[in-house]
């Protein structure tokens, strides 16, 4: 078990905690830099697909995880991202520039949606941003021109500097770079005040009003940020899936975004990759095992989302904590061991609150 | 110009005058304290000058300020900071970002730089964390600042959630039982700390408080409720050996 020393303030500000930190990361940073050379075509591709699922899933964990307003519209701000980026490029925008155009699209609808929305808590949100993205579903469907409607729109391979990207590990290496980027941008933010005034909204907004936290503006610029991540991770899906239609974006990807994040461990950072990790390779895994299956079990229509809904009872039931969760309890094991006391994590009975005042 | 100053205040909800024409005023500088049995409307009044209820009549001002009508999240950059009666910590964080939290309202830093945490930001946040180390300090709570909330005990929760709202650096204090829940020698520490509070800190405390020991202990002044009336107001001995008190307490005519 290591014992920090700590002799300064900066200690609790630095994201790499100690030497242990900068190690494991940066193995791991090898680890997916290498990946490409090891891989072949299939499985850079389901790696891609498991990096823009990271971001999606981060852009969620801000507003849900770390702010608590669950959001069911998530897909919708994926969509908003492709399209506005496919739609830019279309127009000649180069796509280093058209990116970040999307992103910021992306964060303005999502400001556009949260300042009703942030007068609302709880349930309510939820099915609000469930109405928003069956909105932007039909939207999609009847604004043809931009959007190609049923038709659907092809979406070209992204220029850079002139030079075409055709590579799967190509397109792999700037997925990886944007999903890094914004890793350091959440953190960051984490650290920062604004980040300590969402986890107060989350916890409890009477208490974080009484502290002079403004509620309201905390929650919308958590969805601004939480939209314009999405957006982005959006943006990289077109490329990746290289057609849109509208149904690519409909309500089984927004339940996906929320299944990844609350599997993978609901409000913290590890989670949303951990889940983009479980779902991104159970797509895979299924695909497999429905070769192996019997074709009664293996054709049976909505095999898909009948697995995600028993993974995610399982989850609610054994592990509310997710994936992440139960590696801190083994690590919390390991490093005690042999002292660790049975009851570290026993979830006690919280002290009564404050009743509520609205 | 009173410190603060409330008049005529009342609030109903429906048939039931919880608040019911309460004036008050408080100097700076002394320890107020609003005592009553359970129902009297103490907790009413609180969340009246924390602007989470609307009074139905009346006015609260502060050093001068009208503050009735004051947004919630306003009253903190005012200069009033409160505990809560049941202890509203942010339960997943630890405590020394709880009591950052408490910094919020001095904090300048536009967010499109917390965003990128440049060298200002890093800077701000060292000065918040000294700041923090001294109610740290004060407090006694060195030991428990890395530890989560939910793993701590009562007793410490509520010590910490006074050093939360010692973070704001206000100029009036409002707690709201202090000393419920604790063991009669943590309620000594909380009677010197309130002391101390009042003397070295020089903030201005009005408080809700039941356990008659620690009202004595530190009160400079004590204004009684009943159903939501005022029924008496002075010393400590004054209030406790008024007629009208000993009968909402222990019943009798009154």
């Amino acid at each position: 078990m290591r014992v920090l020393f700590k002799t300064d303030y900066n200690q609790d500000i630095q994201i790499a905690k100690h030497s242990g930190y900068v190690f494991w990361y940066g193995l791991l940073l090898l680890a997916v830099l290498a990946a490409p050379a090891v891989l072949d075509t299939y499985w850079i591709n389901e790696l891609t697909r498991v990096l823009i699922y990271a971001l999606a899933g981060l852009g969620l964990m801000v507003v849900t995880g770390f702010t608590g307003q669950v959001s069911l519209g998530h897909a919708a701000f994926m969509a908003v991202g492709a399209y506005a980026h496919t739609f830019l490029m279309m127009q000649g925008v180069p796509f280093l520039l058209s990116l970040p155009l999307a992103a910021l699209i992306s964060g303005l609808i999502g400001l556009m949606i949260a300042i009703p929305a942030s007068r609302m808590t709880g349930l309510y949100l939820t099915i609000a941003s469930l109405a928003f993205a069956i909105v932007v579903e039909d939207v999609i469907i009847h604004w043809e021109s931009v959007t190609g409607g049923n038709r659907g729109m092809a979406v070209d391979p992204p220029v850079l500097f002139g030079y075409m990207i055709f590579e799967a590990w190509e397109y792999y290496y700037i997925v990886l770079a944007l999903l890094i980027g914004a890793l350091a941008l959440v953190l960051n933010v984490l650290r920062a005040p604004l980040g300590r005034a969402m986890l107060a909204v989350r916890d409890s907004e009477i208490s974080a009003e009484s502290l002079g936290i403004r509620v309201a503006r905390t929650k919308v610029l958590a969805f601004m940020l939480s939209a314009a991540l999405t957006g982005l991770a959006g943006g990289l899906f077109a490329h990746f899936i290289q057609f849109l239609s509208p149904e690519t974006f409909g309500i089984i990807l927004s339940i996906q975004l929320l299944l990844m994040i609350v599997v993978g461990g609901l409000g913290t950072v590890h989670g949303a990759i951990y889940g983009a990790i479980l779902i991104g390779f159970l797509e895979a895994s299924i695909s497999i095992l429905k070769d192996v299956l019997p074709p009664a079990i293996g054709n049976q229509p909505g095999l898909e989302p009948g697995l995600f809904g028993v993974i995610l009872v399982l989850f609610i039931i054994f592990e509310p904590e997710g994936v992440y969760g139960r590696w801190v309890k083994l690590r919390t094991f390991l490093e005690n061991f042999p002292f660790y006391r049975r009851n570290t994590f026993k979830r006690q009975r919280s002290y009564l609150k404050t009743e509520r005042m609205r | 110009m009173s410190f603060f100053e409330i008049e005529n205040l009342s609030l109903s909800f429906g048939g039931v005058k919880a608040v019911d024409d309460v004036s008050f005023r408080v100097t700076q500088g002394e320890v107020f304290t609003i005592v009553g049995p359970n129902g009297a409307g103490k907790s009413t009044i609180f969340n009246m000058i924390s602007s989470f209820y609307a009074p139905n009549a009346g006015r609260i001002t502060f050093k001068g300020t009208d503050i009735t009508q004051a947004r919630a999240d306003a009253i903190a950059r005012i200069g009033i900071a409160r505990t809560f009666q049941n202890i509203e910590l942010f339960e997943h964080s630890t405590v020394l970002q709880n009591l950052l939290i408490g910094r919020e309202i001095h904090n300048r830093v536009p967010v499109l730089r917390q965003l990128f945490f440049d060298r200002g930001v890093r800077r701000a946040e060292l000065a918040h964390r000294r700041k923090v180390e001294d109610v740290i300090d004060f407090l006694e709570l060195a030991h428990y600042r890395n530890e989560r909330i939910a793993n701590l005990p009562y007793g410490v929760r509520k010590k910490i959630e006074l050093g939360r709202a010692l973070c704001v650096e206000p100029q009036l204090l409002l707690l709201d039982e202090p000393a419920s829940g604790l063991n009669p020698e943590e309620t000594e520490d909380m009677g010197f700390w309130i002391d101390d509070i009042k003397r070295d800190l020089g903030i201005t405390v009005l408080m809700i408080e039941h356990d008659m020991s620690l009202v004595n202990e530190v009160s400079d002044r004590v204004l009684a409720l009943n159903n939501g009336r005022v029924i008496a107001e002075g010393s400590a001995q004054e209030v406790q050996n008024h007629p009208q008190v000993v009968a909402a307490y222990l019943g009798g005519a009154a």
